[in-house]
């Protein structure tokens, strides 16, 4: 330690002695400059978050102003009376987004597993291609698909839905429904289908890195691979995976265009996850265009902004389910 | 949770209490070629190792003890492209053709790595998981358990008021002597251990030398070795391999002493390797 510093102390001393240039100077002052450069381009992004912030912020405080806390609680949302509420919209975003990480999370540690620990080398990339791919589809063309393939080939399954969960006591109120094909269920599986590449990419790249030894220690006292998967690679990779669960579930919360062509773009409360209904990011996307009065624009950017605090409040809680499970661990203690 | 228990081959009756005495071969090895890809890692060897006896393998990098030693429990199987052929038998029964479920042979042999590697749970559970694969105890019995195998590993004292912290909170020697302790759980019959000390300060190899020879009254041990004045220390017999070959194979005294290849003698003088 001493030596290096002393070896780099002396550098610039040397360098002033060979030539006698602004050699070290110039280096110093590059380096002062790069510094405050990357300082720079880190504050941008404060900046630019603080920014839409404030923005919204302000160009909705008209509407939460008028309509105060009901406008988070009341179901009425009516342009033409201008009265504006905002949680049939906050539930549907919410549950649209619950369906896809339902669907998605299992899915991805399959895959995530199968690519890391199971499958034969020659598999591995092509694979791992195709999720980075189904990545890269644009999501207006998933709405597409999801409105003119998916929907009318689930709609068939939907009387089957009715007449099984639907006839449940209790959670059979989720199942009912006319058989449309569109609706939250559907929106909620096309937004499931759409973030598990992300999920997916991150927990192959984390489960790869697990210290082969580590596992081998497991396979070693005769544990299979879900045993080995579910009580040694998960756990050990757990912040990462966490951070993948939650970078798809903020896609889900602010996907728009595939979810405005499948959800149904309904501004009423349904029990039913076969009936259609909306999210923030919909219908946003559907009436913006339409926002004529001054109130009616201000409740949309109002939406907005909600759905920004949401995206905050999912990412602070998911910083504190790593804390506590840290600390039932005793890592912190 | 994970399933009902597997039977722990111990229970199986017979078998391995009939075979069992002193002098017994536990590990037979026979014309063992090993490739990982085109490479020739293990060129037709042959050894006998005997039970409750510390067996060392000794050798210059890349001479094969490791991998060797991972033919034991059929480690290497968890990768595609690494390939055994010949016969390991071990209590008799040829392990590479076995099938019987993997996990049975392995639950028979405890394995220890180079570095320590607790898995990412409390100190208590690192125990108990293993346990729990065999043998369905309750809260109290799996208590007593954990609290014998950690005695066992003289580690008790040093942790016994943070059980419940992460195996990773401990030193590198403890952890090391927590991952011997896990390997016993599960009541192996032989215990491999690959290069155990080579992370370790010297105290807590020593440590973990006194474990050896405690070890060696319930098991059969099987140790990979760069120290060469460890294996001299902690051994019954050693195994001098060079190139993917077995050299020559003895009582340590005698290879340490007189061996009767120069390559051997070449390389416990410090002349190679």
């Amino acid at each position: 330690m001493k030596v290096s510093e002393a070896a780099r102390d002396a550098q610039p001393i040397a360098a002033t002695a060979d030539k006698k240039s602004a050699g070290p100077r110039a280096r110093i002052s590059a380096d002062f400059l790069f510094r405050n450069l990357s300082a720079a381009v880190a504050m941008l992004v404060a900046i630019s978050l603080l920014g839409i912030l404030i923005a919204l912020w302000r160009e909705g405080w008209d509407a939460l102003h008028h309509f105060g806390w009901r406008f988070l609680v009341s179901t009425s949302w009516n342009p033409v009376s201008e009265h504006f509420g905002a949680l049939v919209f906050i539930v549907g975003t919410l549950i649209s987004s619950a369906i896809a990480l339902i669907i998605a999370v299992p899915v991805s540690f399959g895959i995530a597993l199968f690519i890391s620990e199971m499958a034969p080398r020659w598999l591995r990339n092509p694979v791992s291609a195709a999720i980075e791919l189904l990545a890269a589809i644009p999501s207006v063309i998933y709405g597409m698909w999801g409105l003119l393939v998916f929907a009318p080939w689930f709609g068939n399954f939907e009387p089957w839905i009715n007449d099984h969960l639907g006839a449940l006591p209790g959670i059979g109120l989720l199942f009912q429904g006319p058989p449309m094909g569109i609706g939250m269920l559907s929106a909620g599986i096309v937004l499931g289908i759409m973030i598990i590449p992300f999920i997916a990419a991150i927990m192959r790249d984390v489960f790869l890195i697990t210290p082969a030894p580590l596992k081998e220690s497991a396979y070693a006292m005769g544990a299979t691979k879900w045993e080995v998967a579910r009580k040694v690679i998960l756990p050990y990779t757990r912040t990462a995976v966490t951070g993948g669960i939650f970078l798809g579930l903020g896609r889900a919360l602010g996907e728009t265009m595939a979810v405005t062509f499948i959800i149904g773009n309904a501004d009423n409360l349904s029990a039913s996850l076969l009936m259609p209904g909306s999210s923030i990011a919909s219908v946003i996307a559907n009436e913006f265009t339409e926002a004529t009065t001054h109130l009616y624009k201000s409740a949309l950017l109002a939406l907005g902004l909600i759905l920004f605090v949401i995206t905050f409040i999912v990412l602070v809680l998911a910083k504190m389910l790593l804390l506590r499970l840290d600390r039932m661990e005793g890592r912190k203690a | 949770m994970s399933a009902t228990p597997r039977i722990h081959p111990r229970a199986e009756p017979g078998e391995t209490a009939a075979t069992a005495g002193m002098g017994a071969i536990k590990i037979d090895v026979r014309s063992l070629n090993f490739h990982y890809g085109r490479f020739q890692a293990l060129k037709d060897v042959s050894i006998q190792i005997e039970e409750r006896q510390v067996t060392a393998f000794i050798g210059p990098s890349g001479c094969g003890k490791s991998t060797l030693l991972r033919t034991f429990n059929r480690m290497f199987e968890i990768y595609p492209e690494q390939r055994a052929e010949g016969e390991i038998l071990v209590d008799g029964e040829n392990i590479l053709r076995s099938k019987k479920d993997i996990a049975l042979i392995r639950a028979k042999i405890g394995m220890v790595f180079q570095k320590p590697t607790p898995f990412p749970m409390s100190i208590f559970e690192n125990i108990a998981f293993g346990i729990r694969l065999y043998e369905k105890l309750s809260k109290a019995e799996m208590h007593v358990r954990v609290e014998g195998c950690l005695r066992q590993a003289a580690l008790w004292d040093e942790v016994k008021d943070k059980l419940h912290q992460t195996g990773t909170s401990l030193s590198g020697g403890q952890q090391q002597r927590l991952c011997i302790a896990r390997a016993v759980a599960i009541k192996p019959e032989i215990v491999l251990l690959d290069e155990p000390c080579s992370a370790l300060d010297p105290i807590s190899t020593a440590k973990v030398e006194e474990m050896i020879e405690e070890l060696k009254n319930n098991y059969t041990v099987v140790i990979v070795t760069h120290n060469m004045q460890q294996a001299a220390r902690v051994s019954d017999k050693t195994a001098f391999m060079y190139l993917g070959e077995l050299i020559e194979f003895g009582d340590t005294e005698k290879i340490f002493t007189k061996p009767d290849k120069k390559q051997t003698e070449d390389y416990i003088t410090g002349r190679f390797g």
